[in-house]
């Protein structure tokens, strides 16, 4: 599960950042992306183009493996067979995702070995919106609904991009996540459709993680010539409002269909614009969360950090001496 | 042969153990995810742990069938005193080294219990046994493959899994217990009990586990860890249970 990626939207560099690319190369890549086609890790790309994708790549795995965690916690406590049995398949097929998107960022020439280190040491993000508790099991029912509805809106966009190996990642994680979504949203139905208890505690959750979904999309754009770049690259392929507009227009209806409530009294419609009108989540609290001050970024990173470690003599034991480090292809 | 009352009782007694280690050790496998060592083995206990859910539930079934409650109210609502259960299959996951013994040993005991149930004439579970035999094959050439690998992985490696098997081979010999029932089973055909399991399960073990490079305890020298099968377990059975069934039991009549 993914939002969308934390691009520096900095400007200021394009110029010098293009300068020293050969022009007429440039201008084939260019063209190239603009055609429709998929550029695959042997071609010519330039510098930019390869680290915005490592960097959206490498932060979408570790979104998958770190956001395994709080939905995983309630794996031991799923109510029956089914819900238990569904779950474990859910969040293995997370973990799933990050192997095959490590994959894809290895591709561009990073391992992923420093990936999974820049992680732990809090040199590279994840999505921010696990970096908050799941205190009850309809808060993993909202997340395996909501947040996954919200990946899916971002990742069939990001589909639709330029670079082939995360595109057939990506389509290969969309068929999986939308499994996924129908079993948040079974499960939500159950609940909201169940005894007072069942009804108030998925209310409850809904209310949490309000916030947190509606900063799942990223800050309000501004135009800038980076992101006007990596959009004409196809490395960004929707802005953050765009993509918020998207998931409210498909989701907010179903939402109250079930007769549950958003914590936003200015949330509606617009029927003649077409746009939805929100009150504007609290973009300070998203910027303490990224900056590591969210109510779980330290347990999230322990538990991450804890599990390398204690994984490290397994690894070192499998390690072949005769066996060098090959990037996957594709 | 017509089935008496003692051959129902002992067959119930049966499926019960078997669901309730499937059921506990599938919980504790589940407990790697996204803990594990690598991606991989994350997937791979995940996978395992679905695998041994599934069985759980379809044994669960069975004895719903024969006239036991539903698989979830069986599942949800007993405590540590009902369960039957090895002691093996309770414990925490504890590091890598213990899990891996914990599956190697456990699985190698499914396969060949499964192999054997896959012959009992009692036709609904020979049919569950001969398609868990399919699951299992993959659950034992993982279990084989690291043992392997990690007896060939060094000093620290090694030590780490001589020591888990050295501490644990009396946790699975636990596995064995016989229940109330061995003679009233063997007769009907219904399963060729546990002294026989114990001995294809020994013969399968100590030769794979020699050829890795291990030494194997002495079953002579090693006290079985008796007692699961008859409802005394260790003391870490109990929160497994609180915790499964913590959601559960805000409403356990309601749907979830």
């Amino acid at each position: 599960m993914y939002g969308n990626a934390y691009i520096e939207t900095d400007g200021s560099k394009v110029h010098s950042i293009l300068a020293d690319e050969d022009p007429i190369k440039l201008a084939e890549f260019e063209a190239r992306i603009a055609a429709g086609d998929k550029i695959e890790p042997k071609d010519w790309m330039p510098k930019e183009y390869r680290k915005q994708l490592v960097r959206m790549i490498e932060q979408h795995a570790h979104s998958e493996i770190i956001g395994s965690l709080p939905e995983g916690t309630w794996i031991t406590r799923a109510p029956g067979f089914r819900r238990k049995l569904a779950l474990m398949a859910k969040v293995q097929d997370e973990v799933g995702h990050a192997q095959l998107l490590y994959s894809a960022a290895e591709t561009l020439g990073k391992s992923r070995e420093d990936m999974v280190n820049d992680l732990i040491n809090g040199k590279s993000k994840y999505s921010n919106v696990f970096n908050y508790p799941a205190p009850t099991w309809a808060d993993s029912a909202v997340i395996a609904w909501l947040i996954d509805a919200g990946a899916i809106v971002n990742q069939l966009a990001n589909s639709k991009g330029s670079y082939g190996p995360y595109c057939r990642a990506l389509d290969r994680i969309c068929a999986e996540e939308s499994f996924h979504l129908k079993y948040g949203h079974d499960n939500v139905v159950f609940l909201a459709t169940g005894t007072p208890v069942q009804r108030q505690m998925v209310q409850e959750a809904l209310n949490r993680w309000w916030e947190p979904i509606m900063h799942f999309f990223g800050p309000p754009d501004k135009a800038s010539q980076h992101s006007e770049i990596l959009m004409r690259w196809k490395v960004k392929m929707g802005s953050n409002d765009s993509m918020r507009q998207t998931f409210l227009n498909m989701y907010v209806p179903k939402i109250w269909d079930l007769g549950l409530t958003l914590p936003d009294p200015n949330l509606r419609k617009n029927e003649e614009s077409g746009q939805w009108e929100y009150t504007e989540p609290n973009w300070d609290t998203f910027k303490q969360v990224i900056n590591g001050n969210g109510p779980c970024n330290k347990e999230r990173l322990a538990v991450r950090r804890m599990a390398e470690e204690k994984g490290r003599w397994v690894r070192k034991a499998l390690l072949s001496k005769s066996d060098a480090y090959v990037t996957p292809l594709a | 042969m017509e089935f008496t009352e003692r051959h129902v009782e002992g067959l119930k007694e049966l499926l019960y153990k078997m669901a309730d280690d499937l059921l506990i050790i599938g919980h504790r496998n589940s407990e790697w995810t996204g803990l594990g060592p690598m991606l991989e083995e994350d997937i791979a206990f995940s996978s395992m742990a679905q695998d041994k859910i599934g069985q759980s539930l379809a044994l669960f079934e069975l004895l719903h069938e024969l006239g036991e409650s539903d698989p979830d109210t069986v599942a949800f609502t007993r405590n540590a005193p009902q369960f039957h259960c090895s002691q093996l299959v309770e414990l925490p996951i504890g590091e890598y080294d213990f899990s891996m013994v914990r599956h190697f040993f456990f699985d190698h005991a499914e396969a060949i219990r499964f192999e054997m149930l896959s012959e009992t004439v009692f036709e609904p579970l020979a049919m569950v046994a001969k398609k868990f035999k399919g699951e299992i094959k993959y659950h034992t050439m993982h279990a084989d493959i690291f043992m392997q690998k990690l007896a060939a992985g060094g000093e620290e490696s090694f030590g780490r899994m001589q020591q888990a098997i050295n501490e644990n081979f009396g946790l699975a010999l636990g596995m064995f217990e016989p229940g109330d029932f061995e003679a009233e089973l063997i007769e009907a055909g219904i399963f060729g009990g546990e002294a026989e399991l114990q001995q294809r399960w020994l013969d399968k073990v100590v030769p794979l586990l020699t050829s890795y490079g291990y030494m194997v305890p002495s079953v002579d020298a090693v006290e079985p860890a008796f007692g699961g099968r008859k409802g005394v377990h260790t003391p870490n059975l109990q929160p497994l249970l609180d915790e499964m069934t913590e959601v559960f039991s805000i409403d356990p009549g309601a749907d979830w």
